[in-house]
């Protein structure tokens, strides 16, 4: 047989990841880490306050010095990132968890199930997310739980439409009508073969949600509304910050750019897993057999 | 085998489809991509549908395979109309129609390895054949187009054009159907793989008295595979009788224009042997598929 087989690179998309992108994933690695080992040590109590040393610069014993109660500010980086971490990944599976299925729904039943479906997507959409999260916290109460729920909402209808968009672009696909003519059913095709294919989109979408959920969280907990003391957040920290501004800006800074660093690296991650997956999932869909 | 009563019956079928307004006001025009096309296929005979792109080729191998249902007319399969039956009755009379789609690449989902992919008919419309059996049944799809054990657990990428189309032709056999409709299946390979798949095709009507659908816009390749052929024109059939007499004496000028196209494909059918060497394969650019 003469015929060479094709390389293995071609599924794949064949592409690398930009260097941008990687930076962004070691960045996001970095913070998730950081996290991690925050559960089991940090360089002090974050809540342990030491009044006589309070406002400190960086010294040997507090490396980002300390806050206006003499609290380590390292500490409170650490645990605040898993937090943030913590709130941000529980939404976002939320809205995932309840968006994917609408779309592959949606996508799965024409008629008035998709209707409904793209109807109330595109109520929520018209709704400015991080206000509505605001009102939505301040309606059930401040704290963590009720600002996964703020949040989460907002993310069901993002992931009801890259589901069902990617979703529609497969069900003309050959391989689709050859699964419907091997008796399989719409919820099963839906399962086994939908989902396995546009999961690559979803896992791109998922880190920009991710990223846009951690600072909404950090908004939240910036005005009073996300995780309460004595948890420690990113947003919380800036909240507190904001009365030394003048007398210590870096109280403010140091959060500050924790959730700027950790956004960017999440959304450079994000972009480039999309510059490697966008391309593949355009050309698969030519010749749907119609 | 020599049974009178068709596997495989259209009466009088049609389907249209709605094309984008002209503008917002306009009443929407459709195209009649089937319109009024009777045949019937008999146990074990093959007939070719043949016609330029987009006269309507594929969307009548849907409707006779009841991938979608006609909008007038009846199909009738194994003198059973699939869109009068209810699921379970439906998927009983699947058995027995199965389909080879142009791309054999789209047509395999990506994300399976082959043992999935053969083996999903027998899931889906074989329930009585157990699981353990369904591996003797899927190795045995595979050794009738020539593939062996080793291929069971690779994937769609890991093979060539021809390969892939087997392995679909596989699938297609496993739950031992009467009837195959055979949509453009050798038109997305290198003319030196196409004689293979052909001379495949031939071997299984012989051994197993299939009956076969047999769809192409290419003359030649239907004048080797078929004994009966009908020639479509804008969702119609202008021209219909066995083979040979259609080919030597066209008596409709559409035949006569498809024709006019052959000697091209003449020159390329025989130059097919010669062209079968190492090297000589460009089947796939890699460029193709991604
Ligand atoms: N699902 C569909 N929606 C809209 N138009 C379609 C659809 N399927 C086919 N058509 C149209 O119907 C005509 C016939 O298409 P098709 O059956 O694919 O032709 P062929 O297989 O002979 O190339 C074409 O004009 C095509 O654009
Ligand atoms: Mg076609």
């Amino acid at each position: 047989m003469v015929e060479t087989p094709t390389p293995t690179a071609q599924t794949m998309g064949g592409r690398r990841l930009a260097a941008t992108a990687w930076a962004g994933g070691a960045v996001a690695a970095l913070v998730l880490l950081t996290a991690l080992v925050s559960l089991v040590w940090t360089p002090h109590d974050p809540a342990a306050m030491d009044v006589a040393n309070k406002l400190s610069d960086p010294t040997g014993a507090h490396p980002l010095g300390t806050d206006h109660f003499g609290r380590d500010v390292l500490s409170r980086l650490m645990v605040g990132a898993r937090v943030s971490i913590a709130v941000s990944l529980v939404a976002v599976g939320l809205g995932a968890g309840i968006g994917v299925p609408l779309g592959l729904l949606a996508s799965a039943r024409h008629g008035w199930i998709d209707e409904a479906v793209m109807r109330f997507n595109d109520l929520a959409f018209a709704f400015p997310a991080l206000l509505t999260a605001v009102l939505i916290t301040a309606v059930l109460g401040p704290g963590a739980v009720n600002a996964i729920l703020a949040i989460g909402i907002f993310n069901i209808p993002v992931f009801a439409r890259v589901a069902r968009g990617a979703a529609l672009s497969l069900w003309t696909r050959p391989f689709i009508q050859a699964a419907r003519l091997a008796g399989r059913g719409r919820t099963r095709i839906s399962v086994e073969h939908i989902l396995p294919n546009i999961a690559g989109a979803l896992i791109v979408q998922g880190t920009i949600q991710f990223a846009l959920a951690i600072l909404a969280e950090a908004g939240l907990s910036y005005l009073g509304l996300g995780s309460q003391p004595p948890e420690v957040s990113w947003g919380r920290m800036l909240n507190e910050a904001q009365t030394f501004l003048f007398l210590d800006p870096r109280l403010a800074i140091l959060p500050g750019l924790a959730i700027v660093v950790t956004v960017l690296g999440l959304n450079l991650l994000g972009d480039g897993l999309r510059d490697r997956l966008d391309p593949r999932l355009d050309t698969r869909r030519a010749d749907g057999g119609r | 085998m020599t049974d009178s009563r068709p596997v495989l019956e259209a009466r009088g079928v049609s389907r249209a489809y709605p094309l984008p307004r002209p503008h917002p006001l306009a009443p929407r025009p459709v195209r009649h991509a089937v319109a009024d096309i009777s045949l019937t296929l008999a146990r074990g005979e093959s007939l070719g549908i043949v016609g330029e792109s987009g006269c309507g080729k594929s969307t009548l191998a849907r409707l006779l395979t009841a991938l979608e249902p006609p909008d007038a007319g009846t199909v009738l399969i194994a003198g059973r109309d699939p869109n009068a039956l209810d699921k379970a009755a439906l998927r009983r009379l699947r058995r027995s129609v199965q389909m080879v789609f142009q791309d054999p690449m789209g047509s395999l989902d990506p994300r399976w390895p082959v043992w999935r992919i053969v083996a999903e008919p027998l899931v889906g419309l074989a329930p009585e054949v157990a699981r353990a059996d369904r591996r003797a049944r899927v190795v045995e799809a595979l050794a009738a187009v020539g593939l062996g054990e080793e291929t069971l657990t690779r994937y769609p990428h890991q093979f060539s054009g021809g390969q892939r189309q087997r392995i679909a032709i596989a699938r297609a056999l496993v739950t031992d159907p009467d009837i195959v409709v055979a949509d453009e299946p050798v038109s997305a390979l290198d003319v030196s793989v196409q004689a293979q798949v052909l001379n495949l095709f031939l071997e299984l009507r012989r051994r197993r008295g299939l009956a076969l659908l047999f769809i192409s816009h290419d003359l030649d390749v239907v004048r080797h595979v078929t004994e009966r052929i009908m020639v479509m024109d804008r969702g119609r059939v202008v021209e219909a009788g066995p083979t040979a007499e259609v080919l030597a004496r066209p008596a409709h000028p559409h035949t006569a224009a498809l024709l006019a196209a052959v000697p091209r494909l003449d020159a390329a059918w025989t130059g097919r042997e010669r062209r079968a060497a190492p090297g000589a394969v460009t089947e796939h650019s890699p460029s193709r598929h991604r």
